[in-house]
């Protein structure tokens, strides 16, 4: 399997992937765009009026982690369907399977992407700098959260194929996970002797990253290092149980 | 290893697995974890037993029996996307395999979009597809649908959106499982000519089909699967027969 091959498979499938999923891609763009900001309008209202939290420039507090947030979710919930929404082709051909886990996670990496400027105008708003590290720690977290999301689908995928409902499982997984990560508070809200917690939750300091990125224009290099750490973790573990499992995907679906 | 043979099985047996904990999920799973374990080991359906064959390149194979005797799964095999569970399955050559109508295509893709994704997924590069495009479509007949979202297709259209791609492939072992039979008798003869076409010019072929008529025609040799075993093997013209004083 040499690397034009595998180019030209992550270039069609990623291609399916989003004509599939947006029939029409400028409202796809629109959509992508829209499911972040109304949540960031909702905890907005709630928890500025409502909750009475007080954080300076709020709005731009909520949008850097959203959207980060929303790549997160997408990819780990869409991933429980990579496999199986690709059955008839996996029972027909035999080609690397765990492309089709890049080409999901790939798409909503090209989302993020698109959605950067919406960031960088409330950044505008607020007048936050445009640091230079922008341009080490956007590709820098970018890369690390792809590796990342991408071992941790390739593990949910192959699990989702012999126990269905795994699906449901992550649904509240996730849920969980949201409160539990500073997204819609800060860290200083948090009690001073739960905040050494803070690296086991695995997601965490990949998003403190992308908020201290757009908010101060600098990362927290431990927070690198243990992203990192659960990036090779995912991929490591993904791979063990995909390379266990993948001969027997087509007998499953 | 003798250089002319293209596909070799020696002893193969294949059973799935019969997973009937795991229909209640993973919770199923885990609140009956130690039964649920022991059936993972025991239960098995045995889909193919003990087969031993030997195909030589430039052949033209057709496996014939029942629906459920084990012609698929032997198909899978040689494709490689299914792993024996004892015996071995040996394969020299690039495999082109049109195992399924409309596998790997994707409805809401106009056929256009589709040609380019499954001659991808099939082994062509995006480069090679551009170029033969207009000669991939104009194969297909099918005129202004070809940017339609294959949605709108009949199963005879789609039947014609996947050979027309198959037959711009340059297979050294082509597999058909059961679509030859689909498409209106036009197109079915223009598919058994480009078959034609493939066999004369060396390409190895192994073809499932329940028409008499066209195994007569088209193939040298006949492995007949009757309950997962080979029931005979042999030339077309000495297992026809029989097949046929069996089934009529
Ligand atoms: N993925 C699978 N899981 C369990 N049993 C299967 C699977 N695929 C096929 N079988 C069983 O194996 C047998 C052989 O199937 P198959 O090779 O598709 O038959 P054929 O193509 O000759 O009609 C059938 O009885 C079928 O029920
Ligand atoms: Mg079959």
């Amino acid at each position: 399997m040499n690397i034009e091959r595998i180019k030209d498979l992550v270039i069609v499938l990623t291609q399916k992937e989003l004509k599939a999923r947006y029939k029409n891609m400028k409202l796809g763009y629109l959509w992508s765009l829209g499911n972040p900001l109304a949540y960031g309008l909702i905890y907005w209202l709630v928890f500025k009026y409502v909750m009475k939290v007080k954080i300076e420039g709020f709005p731009l507090f909520l949008v850097s982690a959203l959207f980060p947030w929303q790549w997160f979710v997408n990819s780990i919930s869409v991933s429980a369907n990579t496999f199986v929404s690709n059955a008839s082709l996996i029972k027909k051909v035999n080609f690397p399977r765990n492309i089709l886990s890049l080409v999901s996670t790939g798409q909503d990496l090209i989302h993020f992407i698109a959605a950067l400027p919406i960031t960088f105008i409330f950044m505008l708003i607020y007048h936050k700098n445009f640091s230079p590290m922008l341009f080490i720690g956007v590709p820098l977290l970018a890369i690390i959260q792809l590796g990342y999301t991408y071992g941790l689908g390739l593990m949910i995928s192959t699990i989702n194929i012999f126990f269905r409902d795994a699906e449901r499982l992550i649904g509240i997984f996730i849920t969980f996970l949201f409160y539990l990560t500073p997204i819609v508070y800060s860290t200083d809200m948090i009690p001073e002797n739960f905040r050494h917690l803070i690296p086991l939750n695995p997601v965490a300091p990949l998003i403190l990253n992308w908020r201290s990125l757009f908010l101060e224009g600098t990362l927290n290099w431990n927070y690198v290092g243990i992203t990192l750490g659960y990036a090779a973790l995912f991929i490591i573990t993904g791979h063990a149980i995909y390379r266990r499992l993948s001969w027997k995907f087509a007998e499953f679906l | 290893m003798n250089k002319s043979i293209a596909i070799q099985f020696n002893r193969v047996s294949k059973s799935y697995p019969i997973y009937s904990h795991l229909g209640a999920g993973l919770k199923g799973f885990i609140f009956n974890l130690p039964k649920a374990l022991k059936g993972l080991a025991r239960e098995r359906f045995t889909a193919l037993e003990n087969i031993s064959f030997d195909i030589n390149r430039g052949e033209t194979v057709a496996f014939m029996g029942r629906n459920g005797a084990g012609k698929s799964t032997t198909l899978g095999l040689i494709a490689q996307v299914l792993k024996s569970t004892s015996g071995t399955v040996a394969v020299h050559g690039r495999v082109s395999p049109l195992l399924e109508l409309g596998g790997g295509f994707h409805s809401d893709l106009t056929g256009r979009e589709n040609i380019l994704l499954n001659g991808v997924l099939l082994g062509l590069s995006r480069k090679t597809i551009k170029e033969k495009e207009d000669s991939i479509i104009g194969f297909s007949e099918l005129g202004n649908f070809i940017d339609q979202p294959i949605r709108m297709y009949s199963s005879g259209m789609l039947s014609r959106l996947g050979f027309s791609v198959v037959a711009h492939l340059d297979p050294e072992i082509l597999l058909v499982d059961e679509v030859l039979a689909v498409g209106d008798i036009a197109f079915q003869e223009k598919c058994k000519n480009k078959i034609t076409e493939f066999k004369k010019s060396g390409v190895t072929i192994v073809l499932v089909s329940h028409s008499i008529d066209d195994v007569r025609k088209l193939c040298d040799r006949v492995i007949w699967i009757e309950n997962h075993k080979i029931q005979m093997d042999g030339p077309t013209t000495e297992v026809l027969p029989v097949y046929e004083k069996y089934f009529v």
